[in-house]
């Protein structure tokens, strides 16, 4: 799950991880108080989206405006408000639909010494959380990770001790930190590796992490990730959520338990497990289709949540004929079958259904299908069903 | 011989009382699985399956020498169940509860490790031995006795390159899905290692999927250390970068963990690399006939 910068450095506080002070504005109006609020000769508005690159995006209606903007006037925070609210903004990480920005913030300027790039995010070799530093900040981390990966340092912790202050020094020496900033440095490293655990993040990165001409570590920016598994423990993410970032039929599928990402094509897929799904999507590619969608419905999906499943394949004006693959295990593939013809009767399919059933239950599931008068193309396997679908579109 | 469990392995279900864990420890005795019991914190005493419940591991392993678990306890209690299995020196121990969080598996990977058990999972159907012994929510009835060892980050697609095994006539020895989170107890590494020294399996087939660099590992060890055929599918080929594909490990991030990737690593170690998921089972025919 992804929160906004905004709500990130709320966070960062909590911690005792410095953050410049900031207002949220969803008005242009808003903005221009904001800017007399903090009482500064210089602010940055910045455009809140759930991605990266928002300095060198710009806005599809405002050719000219970037997402993030320094101003030095009440009249100029609220012109780049202006520009910004209400608009979308195309970055590297957006599509060529961009994003449409809610809301931005005024941020207090500050007095740049350095910039730098940090990171948290779990080693999967190690089976550990890793601290990841760079002196290249305020630039794209992952190609400085593929280019010259000897610029990033790295320091793994573990989960209950945190990050020890030799490896805060260790990471200092390394940066070219030196001085009182070393204090600082430790104090807001620990904080933040302290804060990964305890908020169960999955990753937070902050590009650019500066050192002000005070000495003194500020977080400039926040990107953090949470890992959904650990929703049950942390309340306050339902309100962090923000359901306008997300597509909505993502969100329908999340609230049925079904797991789907939406995609280009126009077939939809619906199977039963995450690598099934995709080597599904994959053999649709081999055949010269395009999947339209992941859809995993999981082992313990009941009729009502495999017809939601329907539903929302079906509410994608894109697709244009439907693959069911199922391999029972937990799933029975007489569920799958029935579903199908509650389906066809509740949303009725104007497209081309493509069935291949397999596993516990098999036989039972084909007889509800033959029985039913429900037009069905079935395959015997994956080949015969990626075939069978593909000839459907001609 | 066989890997991990056999038909002389015992054992209990961890989340017995929960439905679930009574239908899937039925499935596993209907398979001629060895159950012996249950353990559900407070419900000690209790009756499931005609097996007997128990308050603690501890006491079910003293009470029938249980040398594996099952684990269906759900997420928030997950981690503290593979614990108290490890801590009661259960042999073999297999997580299939879906949705552990992450920092949880980093602790628990830590005592995995310093322990003289075998986590396997979590979020993994489990792991079966051919006729002998089905630990999991796989269906038995597509297995059958053969020669080819396999392995998987994904559950369905085990059955379907199990399925495919089957109708081919090769069979297996041990199954053994590793599961789908970025953080497992079991890496395809240590099951080929097993896979290698096991005298009945003859070939090796693996099924992993982007994300993480586990099966470039694979493939640098096969390359090593594996004298027996291997071949090998990689699934999410065409999925985009930066969307989470259902499982919490298999995301292609920062440009890492592509399937273009991990297939050049597989083809660079010698492994034959099934081009489509309806080509696994031919994939290691093709890889036993080159090797002979």
């Amino acid at each position: 799950m992804k929160i906004h910068e905004y709500q990130g450095k709320q966070i960062f506080s909590k911690f005792g991880v410095t953050v410049l002070e900031n207002r949220v504005a969803r008005t242009a109006d808003a903005a221009a108080t904001a800017f007399n609020e903090l009482g500064g000769a210089i602010a940055v508005v910045k455009s809140q989206i759930h991605a990266g690159g928002r300095g060198k995006g710009t806005f599809i209606e405002k050719p000219d405006q970037h997402g993030v903007q320094l101003v030095k006037s009440a009249e100029e925070a609220r012109q780049a408000a202006e520009n910004m609210l209400g608009n979308r903004l195309v970055t590297i990480q957006t599509g060529s639909d961009g994003k449409k920005v809610n809301q931005v913030i005024v941020e207090a300027g500050c007095d740049i010494a350095r910039e730098l790039y940090l990171g948290i995010v779990l080693d999967r070799a190690a089976m550990k959380p890793v601290l990841m530093c760079s002196q290249e900040g305020g630039v794209e981390i992952e190609k400085v990770a593929h280019e010259t990966p000897e610029k990033i340092f790295k320091e793994h912790f573990d989960p209950a001790q945190g990050l020890e202050s030799y490896q805060v020094r260790k990471l200092c020496k390394k940066l070219g930190i030196k001085g009182k900033s070393v204090r600082s440095a430790d104090k807001f490293m620990k904080a933040l590796c302290r804060m990964y655990v305890d908020t169960d993040c999955s990753l937070m990165e902050i590009n650019p992490l500066v050192v002000t001409g005070d000495g003194e570590l500020v977080a400039l920016d926040s990107k953090i990730n949470f890992d959904s598994n650990a929703a049950f423990r942390h309340q306050d993410w339902e309100e962090l959520r923000d359901l306008s970032e997300e597509e909505e039929s993502e969100v329908r599928a999340s609230n049925a338990g079904l797991s789907y990402v939406k995609l280009e094509g126009n077939i939809g897929c619906l199977v039963n497990g995450a690598g099934l799904a995709m080597s599904t999507m994959d053999i649709i590619k081999l055949h010269g289709g395009e999947p339209a969608n992941f859809l995993d419905v999981g082992g313990g999906a009941n009729a009502d949540q495999v017809t939601e499943a329907f539903r929302i394949i079906l509410s994608d004006p894109n697709v244009k004929a439907v693959l069911v693959n199922i391999f029972g295990g937990i799933m029975k593939c007489t569920t799958i079958a029935e579903a199908i013809v509650i389906a066809a009767k509740s949303v009725g399919f104007e497209v081309p259904l493509v069935v291949r059933l397999e596993g516990t239950e098999v036989e039972a599931g084909r007889k509800i299908l033959e029985d039913s008068d429900v037009d069905v193309i079935t395959a015997t396997d994956l080949n015969d069903a990626a075939e069978k679908v593909a000839a459907t579109l001609g | 011989m066989s890997i991990l469990i056999n038909k002389d392995t015992k054992v209990i279900c961890q989340g017995i009382t929960g439905n679930v864990g009574e239908f899937h420890t039925r499935g596993c005795l209907d398979y001629g699985t060895q159950m012996v019991g249950g353990v559900t914190p407070g419900k000690g005493g209790q009756e499931v399956a005609g097996l007997p419940v128990f308050d603690t591991v501890s006491e079910a392993v003293e009470q029938t020498g249980a040398d594996a678990t099952m684990i269906f306890v759900p997420p928030p209690f997950a981690a503290d169940a593979i614990l108290e299995a490890i801590d009661a020196g259960i042999k073999v121990v297999i997580a299939v509860t879906e949705g552990v969080p992450v920092i949880d598996m980093v602790r628990v990977y830590e005592s995995a490790k310093n322990s003289n058990s075998v986590l396997v999972g979590p979020n993994c159907p489990g792991v079966i031995t051919a006729d002998e012994c089905k630990i999991g929510i796989m269906p038995g009835y597509i297995h059958q006795k053969g020669s080819v060892g396999i392995m998987s980050r994904s559950g369905t697609l085990t059955y379907e390159a199990v399925w495919q095994t089957s109708n081919l006539g090769l069979g297996q020895t041990t199954c053994v899905g590793l599961g789908g989170d970025p953080i497992v107890g079991t890496s395809f590494i240590d099951v080929l290692k097993m896979f290698e020294e096991d005298g009945e399996t003859e070939s090796i087939l693996m099924m992993g999927e982007i994300g993480g660099t586990a099966e470039e590992e694979a493939a640098a060890y096969v390359k090593e250390h594996v004298t027996k055929p291997v071949a090998a599918f990689i699934a999410g080929r065409t999925a985009p970068p930066g969307k989470r594909m259902g499982h919490a490990g298999a995301i292609i991030s920062g440009g890492k963990g592509t399937a273009a990737e991990k297939i050049s690593a597989l083809e660079a170690a010698g492994i034959e690399v099934a081009q489509s998921p309806a080509d696994m089972g031919a994939a290691m025919a093709r890889a036993i006939e080159k090797a002979k």
